[in-house]
């Protein structure tokens, strides 16, 4: 097993179980736990993938894991403001209790 | 022989670690300059402890402590005796776990951020080509520690004290980081040892220290106001504010625990301080090309007790501001002139040497600071100032 | 495959599984961090610096913050009275089972044919700033802007308190 397969099933790993966690958990907060644990492992892939790969001087994993750090901080502070602003409206997170359109 | 008092602690170390089988060395040169500094930094924090009582004292005009020692000077060694037997109080609905951790791991972080600081000529623990970005990374991690300090009591106050003081740290670590990306545009290079050798020339006997042009200077004062926010040193001191919140997010510890967030407090105050010599005040450079003999560590050293003396005298003569006032001044004031620094010190870089920079950036900062601070208090509708005396 | 790796692997794995798994919701957070951390090294361990430490920065410092405030902000600290887990929770646990089985099956037999293992890579900040200045600089102004607009969606999101209480009682 090449250290490279090493890293990706960690990734892989680490995907699933942010996954499990996106679609088993009831708070709203937790699914979006699982999504930045997902993002992570698809950069900690790229990022493995920089280092092994043929061109790692091209930088090209760096820089998209980077890019890719910085989206998800966004996307972070997006989400969890729409789930403050629902825990206004609904004074729950419950994410089992949200399942009508009508607000 | 000048040389050697220089690198009087390298030759030491080296010294000390060839008594070691040879593949041990490198790894035993380290450890021992990590031991070196988790013993130092502790013994300066013990001795500014005394220096601030005393200090704070005289500025309110009275004798602070003086029964423990010569004037006083034996105080750390009681104070550390008392925190070290007190009894260590867990609240019964704490959650232990997350109480135990706040303080270890403040105190790890905050020691993290000397691996990169160039204390002395070859005086630097690990010369990381991203070094700066490593310090700043150890500095955010300190945040998520107040707050677990403060959460894990499940006392409101010290909740309300933590929620204050990571919103306080998080909305001047933008400042911080701008006022230092300046000088890396500059030097080029985010090595805290370049930008130190930037610094190490002299024209006529004067530095090339940052502080000492435009934009270093706007970038100094910057970093100096966002320094003290990010310590929670006053004036910015209102999460810890003894009238306001009783202790704020540590008033739940006591004993070995709270003398370990007081440890990490100084220490941080000295680490941060250390990184704004290291950016603006030339490191362990010399101030004049006739004092280079004097060796390098002794500089760094005095100029990180200058600012510590400074954090003193600041917390002895400056009202305490509230919450919002210092988030309105950051968000509204600091970050903006941070911005117009950044662009004059682009303007700074592209243009040629001369009389012609040095007039135009001060201009421009002049100009924008005396604007935004006029603008601000039209806004607050401030007047003169009225006295009014009692009768 | 080292000593180190394996540590660290663990360390990163144990955060994740403890991130979902736990009641609380601020242990949950805490876990995610210590994921974070874990990862970062991952990243040292990779000679990848620059992304090591800009993880650290970006979400030790910053995300799990947003998280914990968020997690106060909505009373997350209260256990709900239903359980921790959705109804669902089966079919979750049997997706992304099946999503890790397709993956590690994937991964396993393409090991034959995976490349070899280069030199270590030396990188210095400045090729990143050139990069990111000459060949990256279209995503870097995009990811400027998705910022800024980030920025002031989000406080946009969260401020509408106000108004609609000012509305609701002027009626």
């Amino acid at each position: 097993m090449t250290p490279l397969t090493g890293y990706l099933l960690v990734a892989a790993l680490l995907f699933s179980i942010g996954l499990a966690g996106a679609l088993t958990r009831r708070n709203a907060i937790l699914v979006l736990i699982g999504i930045e644990l997902m993002l992570n492992a698809a950069n900690l892939n790229l990022i493995a993938f920089w280092r092994y790969g043929p061109h790692p001087e091209a930088l090209t994993g760096m820089m998209f894991a980077i890019f890719s750090i910085a989206v998800a901080a966004a996307e972070a502070a997006v989400g969890l403001g729409l789930v403050i602003q629902i825990h206004r409206h609904a004074k729950t997170t419950d994410l089992d209790q949200m399942n009508r359109m009508k607000g | 022989m000048i040389e050697n008092l220089d690198q009087i602690f390298v030759l030491l170390q080296h010294w000390l670690v060839s008594f070691l089988p040879a593949s041990w060395q490198p790894a035993a040169g380290v450890l021992l300059s990590v031991a070196a500094i988790v013993c130092l930094f502790p013994a300066l924090f013990a001795l500014t402890t005394v220096f601030e009582r005393k200090g704070l004292a005289r500025i309110q005009n009275r004798l602070g402590p003086n029964r423990v020692g010569p004037f006083g000077f034996f105080q750390p060694i009681a104070d550390g005796i008392k925190s070290l037997t007190k009894e260590d109080i867990v609240p019964s609905s704490a959650d232990a776990a997350v109480h135990f951790l706040a303080p270890v791991l403040l105190v790890v972080t905050v020691f993290m951020g000397f691996a990169v600081l160039p204390m002395g000529r070859n005086m630097v623990l690990v010369d990381l080509d991203a070094g700066l970005l490593f310090y700043f990374a150890m500095g955010a991690s300190t945040e998520l520690a107040v707050f677990m300090a403060g959460w894990s009591s499940r006392n409101k106050y010290s909740l309300l004290g933590a929620m204050r003081a990571v919103a306080q740290m998080i909305s001047y670590e933008v400042p911080l980081l701008m006022s230092s990306v300046a000088v890396v545009m500059i030097t080029g290079s985010l090595s805290l040892t370049k930008i130190v050798e930037a610094q190490n020339h002299y024209t006529w006997g004067f530095p090339h220290w940052y502080i000492f042009t435009p934009w270093g200077f706007a970038g100094f004062l910057m970093y100096a106001i966002a320094t003290t926010a990010e310590t929670n040193r006053s004036p910015f001191d209102l999460p810890e504010g003894e009238s306001e919140l009783v202790a704020g997010y540590h008033t739940e510890y006591s004993g070995f625990k709270f003398a370990l967030f007081f440890l990490g407090e100084y220490v941080a105050m000295f680490s941060i301080s250390g990184l704004g010599t290291t950016l603006f005040l030339g490191g362990w450079s010399a101030p004049f090309s006739f004092l280079t003999w004097v060796p390098s560590w002794i500089w760094f050293f005095s100029k990180l007790m200058l600012s510590i003396f400074v954090f003193i005298w600041m917390r002895g003569t400056l009202p305490r501001l509230r919450q919002d006032q210092l988030m309105n001044f950051a968000w509204k004031f600091v970050l903006p002139m941070c911005l117009v620094n950044l662009l004059v010190t682009g303007l700074w870089r592209f243009m040629g040497d001369g009389w012609l920079r040095w007039a135009l950036c001060s201009a421009i900062l002049m100009i924008t600071y005396a604007g935004m601070g006029l603008a601000e208090m039209r806004r607050q509708r401030l007047g003169p100032r009225s006295y009014r005396y009692a009768e | 495959m080292s000593i180190v790796f394996y540590l660290l692997a663990a360390l990163t794995v144990a955060g994740g599984l403890a991130a979902v798994l736990l009641k609380n919701t601020v242990h949950c957070a805490l876990a995610l961090t210590v994921a974070f951390a874990g990862l970062a090294l991952l990243f040292l361990n990779l000679d990848a610096q620059f992304a090591g430490f800009a993880q650290i920065l970006v979400y030790i410092g910053a995300v799990a913050i947003l998280v914990v405030f968020a997690i106060l902000l909505t009373r997350g600290s209260e256990t709900p009275k239903d359980g921790v887990f959705s109804r669902s929770w089966l079919a979750g646990l049997a997706i992304a089972a099946a999503v890790f089985a397709v993956l590690g099956w994937a991964l396993l037999q393409s090991a034959r044919v995976l490349p070899h293992e280069t030199a270590v890579p030396t990188v210095t900040v400045q090729q990143i700033g050139v990069a990111l200045v000459g060949r990256y600089v279209l995503p870097l102004e995009i990811v400027g802007m998705l910022l800024t607009a980030a920025l002031i969606g989000a406080v946009i999101v969260a401020m509408h308190e106000k108004v609609e209480h000012e509305k609701e009682g002027s009626k």
